[in-house]
């Protein structure tokens, strides 16, 4: 699959352009020095926008493209921000079979976004995941720390309303 | 020089320590198919069509990278297994590819195209996704449709090596697409416009973009009085689309070719580089005399004033304001032809053949052309004139020779070598020299900035002053030669930077070879060699000797750098954004 590129404004602060310089600089002569930095920055922003890589690609001399090809490569990195709450829906192989793939579409229709999209509000992002090591509560997502176990697609309307209203 | 004794395919022969098998194959007679294999810039065993078989070696070898390093090697090249595992490689690449052969471009010139009819391939044995892209067309110059891609990465190397790297392999696996960051269209990224991403494209992924349907209509029209111009380099290449040897010289065939598809006048765009000789030398002299910014940069090559404007826009006081050759011929066109002809210039659609695919983007640039005109209006590369002439049925190979039209058909042996890397800087040489010592000097080969190595560095006298100068040609170079003039570091008086490596010889639009030519022929050498040979054969080699260029300023521009010169043939240049 193709990594979802975020099409929310970057919010990026000062203190976090600092960080990020500081990694920059800390890793400027070592050779292959873009997936350190890149690792660093998504710890420091949560994701990895067009401002952020370009802040990288200057800052360590190299194309833009070189650190998007290595973005986009990886699993690890996200292009998309987290939410305030953060859905992760296993796709291990055993949620799969109890049917984690029909709660992850109906998680999608009900916030209006894909997999590895974040809404527009801020509110929810939601990716899906590979196994939690929660086989025996298949088919399972998490919201931020909380675990939902034994889902159907019909409790999921009810268990968003307690986080939009929360 | 140690060396080995091995066998191919089952004979002996003797290589030198560490060749690859792919040369030393070629050497013995022996092509191996490649596909993303091009020498010095892009050696990365990608695509699997150059596997062989080394005795004893565990699996099959990519022959391009595999450096043959033992005594005894023995190597195979064609068995049943090897000829199986590239058909299969084939049919794979083909299982997601658009196979669209009937309407592609590359049609008859495609290194995949060539390969699936030499192995028998059955293109449907593997049916994969159907394709899944947009072709990019938000550029003037080129159109991308990587349905077509065989994800080679030639494109991507020949890209970083002009130091632009505004394509690469982005996603991973199946998902894997040549694009730029953040999925941008070529239009929003800082692409120079140096089309060498379509020279060395093996399929039609990537490819000029054709203009040839308005040049075609404008023949058509009688309204209009359509005005060609060939640059100096087209001469030496355009042979090759027809089959002729690279490195032959064709003028007089390409201007009957030009008469026969129609063209009213055939103008030789030699014409302007001689003209722009004449503007650019005074400048020089005047930057040296006043104090100006130096070391000036000649500014002839759209790709390269693209680059400076993205990547180094500090610099740009330091380029010539001379417009390129292709630019003031058409200005010239459209004022002092138009006057003399007694037409309209609204209705003369001028029509430019170039070594390049910038130059469709330079005919549209701001502060080019008057009166809401632009100078030129339609801008061709090499290939698509081939394709012209191909549709017209007209025989090239076979046809007569005839001379370029006056009043802009003479050419000097100054404007001729434009085409190659180190030719502008000679040109400039040989008229400011004589115009600094007021003396016809017979000394006029400026051998030490010939050839094609990448930065040639020279000091000459010239009337008692030592003027240093640089000659570059690619952006990596380029590069290298900017930083020290940023820097602070550079004492040189006058710089030649040529966009594309060798100049534009070997310009994004010239004709294509496939990686197994281009690999082992020097194609720059041979076509700069084939200017350099009409530079010695023509009556004039200098630019301010052109008894037209002396016609034109006598009678229309007054002297060079006048008022009337500056509003015609001068321009400027803008800041643009890295990303």
């Amino acid at each position: 699959m193709q990594k979802k590129i975020s099409s929310i404004p970057f919010q990026g602060t000062p203190e976090q352009e600092a960080k990020l310089k500081e990694a920059i600089a800390n890793h400027r002569d070592d050779p292959g020095a873009v997936m350190p930095v890149l690792q660093e920055a998504q710890e420091i922003y949560g994701y990895l926008p067009l401002e952020v890589q370009t802040m990288i690609a200057d800052g360590l001399n190299v194309p833009l493209d070189e650190v998007f090809g290595v973005s986009t490569f990886y699993s690890q990195f996200a292009l998309s921000p987290k939410g305030k709450y953060h859905i992760s829906v296993c796709l291990g192989t055993a949620c799969y079979v109890k049917g984690s793939g029909d709660v992850l579409n109906k998680l999608s229709e009900e916030l209006g976004i894909e997999a590895e999209e974040c809404s527009v509000d801020g509110q929810f992002s939601l990716t899906a995941c590979r196994c939690i090591g929660a086989c025996g509560l298949a088919p399972v997502i998490t919201i931020n720390d909380d675990v939902y176990g034994r889902l159907t697609t019909d409790e999921v309307p009810g268990i968003l309303k307690r986080y939009k209203e929360a | 020089m140690e060396m080995l004794n091995i066998k191919i395919n089952g004979r002996d022969y003797t290589v030198e320590k560490n060749t690859t098998i792919l040369e030393a194959c070629h050497k013995f007679g022996i092509k191996i198919p490649t596909l993303c294999y091009l020498k010095d810039i892009n050696e990365i065993g990608a695509c699997r069509m150059c596997l062989c078989e080394v005795k004893g070696a565990r699996s099959l070898a990519a022959a391009c990278v595999y450096p043959i390093d033992r005594e005894g090697t023995e190597i195979f090249t064609n068995t049943p297994e090897i000829r199986k595992n590239r058909k299969t490689t084939l049919e794979l690449l083909l299982s997601h590819h658009d196979k669209k052969c009937l309407s592609c471009p590359r049609s008859d010139n495609c290194e995949l195209q060539a390969l699936c009819l030499e192995y028998g391939v059955n293109e449907k044995n593997f049916q994969g996704e159907d394709p899944r892209y947009e072709e990019d067309l938000s550029t003037l110059h080129l159109v991308r449709n990587n349905n077509k891609c065989v994800l080679c990465r030639r494109c991507v190397a020949a890209c970083k090596e002009q130091y632009v790297s505004v394509i690469g392999a982005n996603n991973r696996g199946f998902d894997t697409e040549i694009s730029c960051a953040f999925n941008k269209k070529l239009a929003d990224v800082a692409c120079v416009s140096c089309g060498q991403c379509t020279v060395v494209c093996p399929t039609g992924a990537l490819v000029e973009k054709d203009n040839t349907a308005e040049v075609f209509k404008a023949l058509a029209d009688p309204t209009k009085h359509v005005v060609v111009h060939t640059a100096p380099s087209i001469r030496a290449t355009l042979g090759e689309c027809f089959g002729m040897p690279v490195g032959s010289l064709v003028t007089g065939k390409m201007v009957t070719a030009l008469k026969m598809l129609g063209f009213d006048k055939v103008f030789d765009t030699n014409f302007g580089a001689d003209l722009t000789i004449m503007e650019e030398g005074t400048e020089f002299i005047e930057r040296v005399k006043n104090g100006g910014t130096l070391p000036m940069i000649t500014s002839c090559s759209p790709g390269w004033i693209k680059f400076c404007e993205h990547y180094y826009p500090d610099l740009i006081p330091h380029l010539s304001t001379c417009k390129s050759p292709q630019q003031m011929q058409g200005a010239m066109i459209k004022s002092y032809y138009a006057e003399k002809a007694g037409i309209d210039p609204k209705d003369i659609v001028v029509v430019s053949v170039m070594p390049c695919v910038a130059k469709k983007f330079e005919i549209q640039r701001d502060d080019q052309g008057r009166d809401g005109m632009q100078d030129n209006d339609i801008s061709i590369s090499t290939r698509e004139l081939a394709k012209m002439i191909k549709t017209a049925g007209i025989q090239f190979v076979d046809l007569p020779d005839e001379e370029f039209d006056p009043i802009m058909g003479i050419g000097s042996g100054a404007g001729t070598i434009f085409g190659a890397t180190g030719g502008v800087m000679e040109a400039a040489l040989r008229t400011v020299a004589d115009v600094l010592t007021g003396e016809d000097l017979k000394q006029i080969d400026y051998n030490e900035i010939r050839g094609t190595e990448p930065i040639k560095e020279a000091t000459y006298e010239v009337a008692g002053m030592q003027v240093k100068v640089a000659v570059t040609s690619g952006l990596k170079n380029a590069a290298k030669i900017l930083d020290k003039v940023r820097a602070g570091e550079a004492d040189y008086h006058f710089i030649e930077i040529m966009c594309c490596p060798g100049g534009c010889v070997n310009g994004g639009g010239q004709p294509i070879q496939p990686g197994h030519v281009r690999n082992f022929v020097d194609l720059k050498g041979l076509r700069a060699k084939a200017l350099y040979q009409d530079d010695l054969g023509l009556p004039q080699r200098k630019s301010h000797e052109n008894p037209e260029i002396k016609a034109i300023y006598d009678e229309y521009l007054g002297k060079p750098g006048s008022h009337l010169a500056h509003e015609l043939l001068h321009t400027s240049y803008v800041k643009r954004e890295k990303y």
